[in-house]
């Protein structure tokens, strides 16, 4: 623990990017402006892109995979720069794609299961009853 | 999260002074900041989680009953969630620029940047407001308030109400082709027709008899394409061997030239079942948004006091501002997924 010379010191003004953070303790990395105002510009893109798929024809799965696509690319920006995941330590990432990897478990197996027994749900008289 | 907040007048124990913002129970700033940040990342993973459970319940009920999201989307204008995607996007671009502005000590463009994100959060919150106006003049609510739901809670007014909501999704696909959007769907009344018997076609010719069977028992209010069966419980013996009769139009029923938007599905494409579960794509549409809504509103709470205390962040400690920033991004990642999944469903 090197803390020996933290009483008073000079910072603000006198910082250049790059250093910005805990001092004494290792530099945090300061992202650079261009790289946000290109990730920002990607995404509105990105934004459009998703309003353009929908001018094209894949069918039902097509069209639901490709905004989806288009989606996920979205987050991963999001996630990488914006929330500054590409310069962190691993572990919150891993903390991050986890919860996603139960979510996909989740609504894969949900999928799955009720499609199974779907002529249960689709007979007459399924479902709640009338408010008479 | 640390509190800027520590004793002053302790000069530090043993050989070191220790910052200000450094809190007892951790041994560095930099352990602080780590700390904080984990523990940020399990919340937003829990929030994830909690988002997801939605998402399932909306995967699920898609899955299965595709003609009901196909019928309902229209309600949705993609206009508007289009705009409110680019605001999010900004603010959440104007958000990381703020934690970059903490990190270098700018402190009066942390505050421009703080004030920009949350005007980011209100124009969020007032389109927001407008869409779900829209749909509660229209008798669109979550629940027992939804005119498509058979329990509607007002008896005595059910029909106008459903006539209206009907009318007003009409009036919101006519309202698209005015605006130059799939022309084929001006002509609806020629289109539906087509595509209405293409589709029908395709079910089983039982299907449509029994449908016609009951909507002649039990018509409800209708559109040009169909008629709302009012009571999805008195089923004839040949509904019982009816499956959902919606085929996916996607591209196949009717050559439509320039455009990937199929004729809309109409109440008559669906049996008395599907259409009985209209409201619950008003249930779940409602209850992901608003509890979007109410994480916008959170967040927007969080930016405000990051303005106020503005002058507590510096290169050494921004921790709070960090921290607040990944909550926002998280709301607009969850954002980036409603958008596309509840209002461009073709």
């Amino acid at each position: 623990m090197t803390h020996a010379s933290t009483t008073d010191h000079g910072h603000g003004k006198d910082l250049k990017a790059g250093h910005g953070g805990n001092h004494g303790a290792g530099h945090v990395h300061v992202v650079p402006m261009r790289l946000l105002i290109g990730v920002f510009v990607v995404l509105m893109l990105l934004t459009g892109a998703t309003f353009a798929a929908t001018w094209v024809n894949l069918g039902y799965n097509g069209n639901l995979i490709l905004a989806m696509a288009i989606a996920v690319v979205k987050a991963a920006l999001v996630m990488l720069y914006f929330m500054h995941l590409r310069w962190d330590k691993p572990f919150n990432a891993i903390t991050a794609l986890s919860a996603l990897f139960f979510i996909a478990i989740f609504i894969i197996a949900c999928i799955q299961d009720s499609g199974q027994y779907k002529s249960n749900y689709e007979r007459p008289g399924a479902g709640y009853s009338v408010n008479k | 999260m640390a509190t800027a907040t520590a004793d002053q007048g302790h000069a530090g124990t043993g050989e070191h002074a220790h910052p200000p913002h450094l809190a007892h129970h951790f041994d560095s700033p930099e352990q602080q900041y780590q700390s904080g940040k984990l523990g940020m990342w399990a919340f937003l993973a829990t929030e994830l989680l909690m988002f997801g459970g939605l998402f399932c319940a909306y995967a699920v009920y898609r899955a299965n009953h595709p003609e009901v999201f196909l019928y309902s989307h229209h309600y949705l204008d993609a206009t508007w969630g289009g705009i409110n995607t680019a605001v999010l996007i900004a603010s959440s671009f104007t958000m990381a620029w703020g934690v970059r502005a903490a990190q270098l000590g700018q402190t009066g463009l942390l505050k421009v940047l703080m004030a920009l994100t949350f005007l980011g959060g209100v124009g969020f919150m007032v389109i927001k407001g407008i869409e779900y106006q829209s749909k509660w003049k229209h008798h669109i609510f979550p629940g027992f308030y939804n005119a498509y739901n058979p329990s509607y809670f007002d008896k005595a007014n059910k029909d106008a109400a459903l006539q209206d909501a009907i009318d007003y999704r009409q009036s919101h696909i006519s309202g698209h082709s005015a605006a130059g959007l799939p022309a084929e769907a001006v002509k609806d009344g020629a289109v539906d027709g087509g595509a209405g018997q293409g589709q029908t076609g395709k079910a089983t010719v039982a299907a449509a008899q029994a449908a016609a069977a009951t909507r002649d028992q039990l018509a409800g209010p209708t559109t040009r394409r169909g008629t709302m069966l009012v009571d999805p419980n008195a089923g004839t013996g040949d509904e019982a061997k009816m499956l959902p009769t919606f085929v996916q139009p996607v591209g196949l029923a009717v050559a439509q030239p320039k455009t990937s938007h199929a004729p809309p599905v109409e109440l008559g494409d669906m049996n008395a079942l599907s259409q009985s579960r209209i409201n619950t794509f008003f249930g779940v549409y409602f209850v992901m948004t608003g509890l979007h809504g109410i994480h916008v509103i959170v967040g927007m709470g969080i930016i405000a006091w990051l303005f106020l205390t503005a002058g507590r962040y510096s290169p050494e400690y921004f921790t709070p501002v960090d921290l607040g920033g990944l909550y926002w991004h998280l709301v607009d990642l969850i954002w980036i997924f409603l958008f596309p999944l509840l209002y461009l469903i073709h």
